[in-house]
């Protein structure tokens, strides 16, 4: 079975999601910039170091996605740009922010960082540094579903980039050959690292990707959040049944650089400014909010508060959390069988 | 004129078969391409077609004999036209070649330097030290078999995937039997697709099955290389200790016998090198099943490299579906006073061909077999160091930054005063393997080069 993907971007949703729903997608997605914030300006600072790749811009995607899933029974994977992942399979913010700070109450005790964090309590599995490792680590997340026959799927998020990369191909090939319940979502933010998709990809249209293995796919705006709950409703229900993989192409923006040290030359500041004032996903919701009187500007500048209280407390905890003991240097290695 | 058909060889280290079943008899024409035979190699049953045309004059060796050497005459050919009746019966003790006897026979390929003699199960120095039961004499690709299907048997979450594992019943045969005990939910065909696979794998060992992941050789495992590496091996450390890939990675490695360059080399050192993996290499049959079945129980990544020169071999295997080999130790398995050997793998077969060949010239070598690479048991080596004074490391991988390189330098730090000569190193030549029959047997180190070692560390004339 082949099914074409959609070439129309999906725009307009046709789902009504609820006011506590929508608030929640809000806060969730306002959590997401409030702390990214906080990590580059913690970054600025010298505390935390390395790689650190932010998701400010395409916080839509995971939270329109997760809303769909089950956590705690769907596994969730992604690339180095993972923050927003963690948070939105309910991570918690103080443990994360640790992580990155490098101390011994983060998640991976300090010895992971920005791109390596895991939780088996959200099935969150990292945070992979290898660029599109976590598609087929993916695949076999969704193998152990079916094998299991647990009724769970797994979701794998990789971007325009690692789209190109073999294993991406190997995985969509097994994922459909043997069934695995697996929802592909590449979020395609345009650029991988510093070259346009144009410049990449002969053919640019990553939904199509799962075409040769039957796969279907479709396109979603993803600065709607609305619009990526409804889509990833479709694609999860479509997994969730039994009929093998889908996959679902975001189409987003990333408002900083690749990582830290990207000074982003590749392309201009109006483009990102066009997409900041046009297109930004939590300024389209508050305003949708407000219009229909979901909400007033009281009761969001109230989760504006509770959002920058909780981002607060994590980087206070993760200044104050002490770095991990020197033993921990050669802990973890190896489990010792007794 | 009389054309000879021979046993024919059909694989890189078939060196005998057995001839299953003629599906021709005395009298009847055959064309070329027509199917006569069926022979049954240690890996699968082959048929064997007619090259030449002709009228069959003589089967010259029985259904369901056993060893049939390869090139030996099986069948006369009497070539069209001929009167088949007229032809001579030469007195053909089936498994002889005369070629000088049928100068005019159609020129059978000068016959290929016979691979190196296989080598043999030396009787080891010492029984199991772990075991005092029953034993049962198995081949090693047996006793691997038996470690996945016990494991399988015990644990459902245990499974095993790989290229030809299931239909096929495995390219070299190690997983034959699987697929009909366990299915197709348990035992998985995957694609050519190594890297996928084995991410694939590495993933379901995170979510809390027990992969075995077999590759066909270790060759091929270059492509997965980096989730062997950088997924399967660090993500419990990157975790904090939150996420960990019990799973095995196992399949042949090292040279096989005349597959040149791309499928003849020794990875041991490569994985090695890597903090998180534990790197396996057994030699016989027993330490392959107790060590195998070790590895599928270890909560961690454990790269298993076998040896496909080794699978026909036969050895005694504890009788026992509950007998495992503790991963991490190594074992004298011959002992000795002059000087000590390290081996693993095929080489440990070398190691005691040379220590054979070694007490005759009165030398008295101690042998020890690795059996695990990483963690490597650095202690049975200095104990016998500490009583050999001597040591020579043999491998089959390239020298530079190999295991002998670092054993040397552990016994050199841990040792050093023990030592009375410099520790002496065997690899394979600084090449990639040659596909020539004689350049390959000057590349591959063997019990010629150990004695070479063995007699500069103990400042014999060489």
């Amino acid at each position: 079975m082949v099914t074409k993907a959609r070439k129309t971007i999906k725009r307009a949703s046709n789902r009504q999601f609820d006011t506590d729903q929508l608030t929640t997608f809000y806060k969730n997605m306002l959590l997401i910039r409030r702390f990214e914030e906080k990590a580059g300006q913690l970054y600025g600072m010298g505390l935390i170091g390395g790689f650190c790749h932010l998701y400010i811009g395409q916080e839509a995607v995971v939270v329109g996605i997760q809303h769909e899933l089950e956590t705690g029974k769907d596994s969730v994977i992604t690339g180095y740009r993972d923050h927003g992942h963690m948070l939105a399979t309910g991570m918690n913010p103080d443990g994360v922010m640790a992580e990155l700070t490098g101390r011994e109450g983060g998640y991976s005790k300090g010895k992971g960082g920005s791109m390596h964090m895991f939780s088996t309590e959200t099935r969150f599995f990292g945070g992979h540094g290898i660029v599109a490792a976590q598609v087929a680590l993916g695949a076999g997340l969704a193998f152990a579903h079916k094998y299991n026959d647990d009724g769970g799927i797994a979701v794998a998020y990789y971007g325009d980039g690692a789209a190109n990369q073999g294993q991406v191909a190997e995985s969509m090939n097994m994922a459909a050959l043997w069934q695995l319940p697996i929802l592909f979502v590449c979020e395609n933010n345009r650029y991988a690292m510093g070259t346009s998709n144009e410049r990449a990809a002969a053919v640019t249209n990553y939904a199509a990707r799962g075409k040769p293995y039957g796969i279907p796919g479709a396109r979603v705006d993803g600065m709607d959040v609305e619009a990526m709950a409804t889509e990833a409703g479709k694609a999860v229900k479509h997994v969730r049944s039994g009929k093998g993989p889908f996959v679902l192409e975001a189409m987003t923006y990333r408002y900083r650089g690749h990582s830290m040290s990207d000074p982003a030359k590749y392309r201009t500041k109006e483009e990102v400014q066009k997409y900041r004032t046009e297109q930004d996903p939590i300024e389209r919701l508050r305003e949708k909010l407000l219009q229909d009187g979901i909400a007033d500007e009281a009761g969001l500048k109230g989760i504006d508060k509770e959002v920058k209280a909780i981002v607060a407390k994590s980087a206070d905890f993760a200044q104050a959390s002490p770095e991990p003991s020197p033993d921990e240097l050669y802990t973890d290695i190896t489990i010792s069988v007794a | 004129m009389t054309v000879e058909i021979l046993m024919p060889a059909l694989s890189p280290t078939m060196e005998e078969g057995t001839l299953a079943k003629w599906l021709v008899k005395a009298g009847d024409s055959v064309a070329s391409g027509d199917v006569i035979a069926e022979i049954e190699t240690d890996k699968a049953t082959m048929e064997v077609e007619a090259v030449d045309e002709g009228i069959v004059t003589q089967l010259l060796v029985a259904e369901g004999t056993e060893g049939v050497a390869v090139n030996a005459v099986i069948a006369l050919l009497a070539e069209e036209g001929e009167d088949p009746t007229a032809a001579p019966t030469p007195a053909v003790p089936a498994p002889v070649i005369d070629t000088a006897a049928a100068p005019a026979a159609p020129a059978a390929p000068a016959a290929p330097a016979a691979p190196a003699a296989p080598i043999s199960s030396l009787e080891l120095a010492q029984p199991e030290p772990e075991w005092d039961g029953a034993t049962v004499e198995i081949t090693v690709r047996e006793a691997l078999r038996d470690a996945m299907a016990e494991e399988m048997r015990a644990d459902d979450r245990v499974f095993l995937m790989g290229e030809e594992v299931a239909e096929y019943q495995g390219a070299y045969k190690v997983s034959q039997g699987l697929l009909d005990e366990f299915g197709a939910r348990r035992v998985i065909d995957t694609p050519i697709t190594e890297y996928g696979f084995a991410g694939a794998g590495t993933g379901a060992a995170m979510a809390g099955l027990r992969p075995i992941v077999e590759f066909m050789t270790f060759n091929f495992a270059m492509q997965a290389i980096d989730h062997i590496v950088n997924s399967a091996a660090k993500t419990l450390y990157m975790s904090g200790g939150m996420i960990s890939s019990p799973m095995v990675f196992r399949g042949p490695n090292g040279a096989a016998a005349r597959v040149a360059a791309q499928h003849s080399q020794c990875y041991a050192a490569w994985y090695a090198h890597v903090p998180g993996l534990t790197v396996v290499s057994p030699y016989s049959a027993a330490d392959a099943k107790g060590l195998l079945k070790s590895a599928i129980r270890s909560p961690n990544p454990v790269v298993f490299l076998e040896n496909e020169l080794l699978y026909s071999q036969k050895f005694d295997v504890p009788d026992s579906d509950d007998w495992t080999v503790p991963i991490g130790k190594a074992r004298v398995v011959r002992d000795g006073t002059d000087v000590t050997i390290t081996a693993f793998s095929i080489m440990v077969g070398k190691a005691l061909e040379a220590a054979k060949m070694l007490e005759a010239q009165g030398i008295s070598a101690e042998v020890i077999d690795l059996r695990t690479i990483r963690p490597l048991d650095t202690e049975t080596i200095l104990a016998s160091v500490r009583k050999t004074n001597r040591l020579v490391t043999a491998e089959e991988g390239w020298g530079q930054n190999g295991i002998g390189g670092e054993i040397a330098a552990r016994v050199m730090e841990q040792a050093f005063d023990h030592l009375d000569a410099p520790v002496g190193r065997v690899f394979a030549k600084d090449v990639p393997l040659p596909y020539a029959a004689n350049l390959e047997q000057l590349a591959l180190p063997g019990p010629d080069d150990i004695v070479a070692a063995v007699r500069a560390a103990t400042y014999q004339e060489a």
